[in-house]
């Protein structure tokens, strides 16, 4: 039973890894461009969040209200003046940027907070559950955590396919010069599009912050969990990043529950196997590739 | 008559190799101006510098009297400039009638006008854009142009690929658009359609503007002369 | 008409070329004329121009943007630790056996990395790092997560072992220069040249992508490869965080970037500039690689042809020819 416990487990955290993973899914689908200071950015919304439980009298859940739409405003401006003009310059240029911000803020972050690790208290929410079985229970947070993916989730897809804006964002991901015909902005169209994997990011970010503890240097590491998550599920796919990061995450409780030394191991090994065997993702029929 | 467009000695280069060459082009309200070519001789060149999508090295545009030289292609359309682009350039991941609607850019339109033009488009409105014939996507590409009633329609190479009876129906749907008022400036290498079809011709030769007449009285031979160079 | 000569090299050129020569004569000259704490911190700098030199041929000539190299790294440090402590290899000896290892290393690898392109291509790699470290620091005769001694070369004298290791790593960066100079030369060279131009016009004109691509990978693995055996020579340690981490890449990525990317000066002058950049200012800690960080996101975006590319790549002044002059 214990093993059942571990993919109930998996199953929760796949929901964190998947709503981390549709800032990145969301920045490649509509401008192409591989963010490789996902990671940092998140852990940047984390300590954020630490601030300001440590300057007011706030709630840890009460700062997503000030930190997603700060983070939204940084994601539309560091498109707008930063990104934007990467963008011309080959495929190369927006990933050296996107590594340099990474660089620069792991160490901002290091010289304002120290190494030392943190966490985002939330009392009594972090351990209760509900008990199942002897030994299969169901932690109110990680149901809160999936909870909220779904909903980010079934919320992009609804904005994208019903709305003019999502529309816009479709049509640009698939020629953003024709778009201009249509008198549509394709720049702000990708800082908006920014804006948005910003604040999805925030919320993974401080949530994230709330189940484990966070340091600096962690970002690298969740960047790769977002980017394993992304391409189990197949590219270009919101429900296949829920997939692939639900996928990830019971590889990695599984993976520990052999030996605590095979928790990330694990997941990294399901990724190659999946590279290997299905590298258009488990979500997606052979025949798209 | 008024001029709606007027192009003033534009140069237009791609890195080294120059495209267009002190090209004049002046478009009268209400007019169907056909600009003629040869494959390469600056056609599409010319359209997309007057949508906006590629800037001159020199000269200028006007449309109804204002300077637009300077400006970025999303902010000419909402002037009631619309481009049919060379080789369509629907968005295969939107629906026939979402590519409508986004011919309206943001704002919000109904594509009703555009199914009585296309009629045999209403069937085909939920599917996808990529799943459809050549002259369908056509048809929708125009539509999608129409849908922000636009007041110079640039129509880019119509014919291109297309089987002669597609692109026979595609231009029977020309009078009922420039009855409505819309001025029409289009690019052809089909030269008889062309003629049929305008009230003004233009020939192109390798970037240079070698004739200009009218659509009923010019003769076969000054078209040949001036498509070829000889 | 007028006859058209073509050449590989102007008058500058091979004097530039002669000038290598001697400088590397020069060089190799050093543990006579100085102390071993300034050979010692000299191999440091020939470390980071192998590096630079690798990735740049990974990048500038593959287009093959990594953030995994410190895979190979890490794994020619590894090897000369089972080389030459548990395999008895003189660990001199051990440092060619390492970079082949490293090699080795990239060939399964690169079928894995040659799934994703681009962006994921990048991220792609660096899991792959992640697993090679991970897998190492699983390794019980290697130390685990907490590494491991070259305790083989104790019983050289300390002077001595710095002077070989120091003629090694010279060795290693005069050879990575010249070998990614005499490639770049060739048909291949070529190919990769115009793969980095445009991939599929290239394909559409019989270049082999894939096969040319995964040349440059390997030969790349390998180099690094080499640099990791030199830094566990210069070091007598490793530690699967400090080998395995994905800082150097940070590291290569500065110094080609800001150097001037497919050139081959740019990464020498690139890692010139990144070692006198650490002996300056890598005591201010975090601050120094918030500095590295900034100035290689703004070389990116205002001067992307890099130092070299900008200035002395502008003229025809070239210390290795590797294109054709008309005249």
């Amino acid at each position: 039973m214990t093993w059942v416990n571990a993919v109930v487990q998996g199953i929760l955290l796949g929901g964190l890894y998947a709503l981390f993973a549709t800032g990145l899914s969301l920045m490649f689908g509509v401008m192409r461009i591989v963010n490789l200071a996902h990671g940092d950015l998140s852990v940047l919304a984390a300590f954020l969040a630490f601030a300001l439980i440590d300057a007011l009298p706030l709630n840890a859940f009460a700062t997503l209200v000030l930190v997603v739409p700060a983070m939204a405003a940084l994601g539309w401006l560091l498109q707008r003046f930063v990104l934007q003009r990467s963008l011309g310059a080959g495929q190369l240029a927006p990933l050296l940027v996107t590594f340099g911000l990474s660089v620069v803020l792991q160490n901002v972050l290091l010289e304002v907070f120290s190494p030392d690790s943190r966490a985002l208290d939330i009392g009594g929410l972090g351990t209760a559950g509900l008990r199942l079985s002897g030994s299969v229970s169901v932690g109110w947070f990680g149901v809160l955590c999936l909870g909220i993916a779904i909903a980010v989730l079934v919320g992009l897809q609804l904005f994208l396919a019903r709305t003019a804006f999502g529309r816009a964002m479709r049509a640009t991901s698939d020629d953003q010069e024709t778009v201009q015909l249509m008198g549509i902005d394709h720049r702000r169209v990708y800082a908006t599009a920014t804006a948005i994997a910003f604040a999805t990011l925030a919320v993974a970010g401080v949530l994230f912050g709330m189940r484990t503890t966070f340091d600096p240097s962690i970002g690298p590491a969740r960047l790769i969990f977002a980017f394993e998550a992304v391409i189990i599920g197949g590219l270009g796919s919101l429900w296949g990043t829920l997939a692939g990061g639900v996928v990830l995450g019971v590889a990695q409780t599984v993976g520990a529950q052999i030996s605590p030394a095979y928790s990330i191991l694990a997941g990294h090994l399901v990724f190659l196997a999946v590279l290997v065997l299905r590298p258009q993702g488990i979500l997606r029929p052979a025949a798209a590739r | 008559m008024t001029a709606l467009l007027t192009v003033e000695d534009l140069d237009v280069r791609y890195g080294d190799a120059q495209a267009l060459f002190g090209v004049d082009v002046t478009v009268e309200a209400g007019e169907t101006l056909a600009v003629i070519g040869a494959n390469g001789a600056g056609k599409s060149t010319l359209l997309k510098t007057i949508a906006g999508l590629l800037r001159p090295g020199r000269g200028r545009i006007r449309f109804d009297g204002r300077d637009i030289t300077g400006l970025p292609a999303h902010r000419r359309a909402p002037l009631g400039i619309a481009l049919v682009p060379e080789g369509r350039r629907l968005f295969p991941s939107l629906t026939v009638e979402e590519n409508l609607l986004i011919g309206a850019g943001l704002a919000k339109a109904r594509p009703d006008r555009i199914y009585e033009l296309f009629p045999h488009l209403v069937a085909l409105r939920r599917r996808g854009a990529g799943l459809l014939s050549g002259g369908e996507q056509q048809a929708v590409a125009i539509g999608r142009a129409l849908m922000s009633d636009p007041r110079l329609l640039l129509l880019d190479e119509v014919s291109l690929g297309l089987a002669p009876i597609v692109v026979k129906q595609l231009y029977a749907v020309l009078p009922a658009i420039t009855a409505a008022g819309t001025t029409v400036l289009l690019v052809e290498q089909d030269v008889n359609q062309a003629l049929a079809a305008a009230d003004r011709v233009q020939c192109l030769l390798e970037g240079r503007v070698a004739l200009e007449a009218a659509a009923g009285d010019v003769s076969r031979a000054a078209v040949t002369r001036a498509y070829f160079g000889v | 008409m007028t006859a058209v000569v073509v050449t590989r090299a102007g008058t500058a050129g091979r004097v530039g070329l002669s000038a290598a020569g001697l400088l590397a004569l020069l060089l190799a000259a050093a543990p006579y004329l100085v102390t071993s704490d300034i050979t010692h911190t000299l191999v440091d700098l020939f470390v980071f121009v192998v590096i630079a030199t690798m990735w740049n041929l990974l990048a500038g000539y593959g287009g093959l943007v990594s953030v995994g190299q410190q895979a190979y790294l890490g794994a020619g440090a590894y090897a000369v630790i089972a080389l030459s402590v548990h395999g008895g290899i003189n660990a001199f000896l051990a440092v060619p056996l390492a970079a082949l290892a490293a090699g080795l290393l990239a060939v399964p690898l690169s079928f894995l990395a040659f799934r994703l392109h681009g962006g994921y291509f990048a991220i792609g790699t660096w899991v792959l790092a992640e697993v090679v470290k991970l897998v190492t620091a699983q390794i019980g005769p290697l130390g685990k997560g907490s590494g491991a001694s070259l305790t083989t070369v104790s019983g050289y004298d300390p002077d001595i072992r710095v002077a070989y290791t120091y003629w090694l790593a010279l060795a290693v960066a005069a050879g990575s220069v010249t070998a990614v100079y005499l490639l770049i030369r060739t048909r291949t060279g070529l190919q990769l040249t115009a793969i980095r131009d445009d991939g599929i016009a290239a394909e559409a004109a019989g270049v082999r992508v894939r096969r040319a691509k995964r040349l440059v990978y390997l030969i790349a693995g390998t180099g690094t490869g080499a640099a990791g055996a030199i830094v566990c020579l210069n070091t007598l340690t490793v530690q699967p965080e400090s080998v395995f981490s994905v800082q150097w890449s940070a590291y290569m990525i500065f110094m080609v970037v800001v150097g001037g990317i497919g050139t081959i000066e740019g990464p020498i002058v690139g890692a010139l500039l990144f070692f006198g950049l650490q002996q300056a200012l890598s005591a201010q800690g975090p601050v120094y690689l918030i500095i590295l960080g900034a100035v290689g996101v703004a070389v990116v975006l205002l001067a992307p042809r890099g130092l070299w590319g900008s200035t002395v790549g502008r003229t025809s002044i070239s210390v290795f020819p590797v294109g054709h002059t008309l005249r």
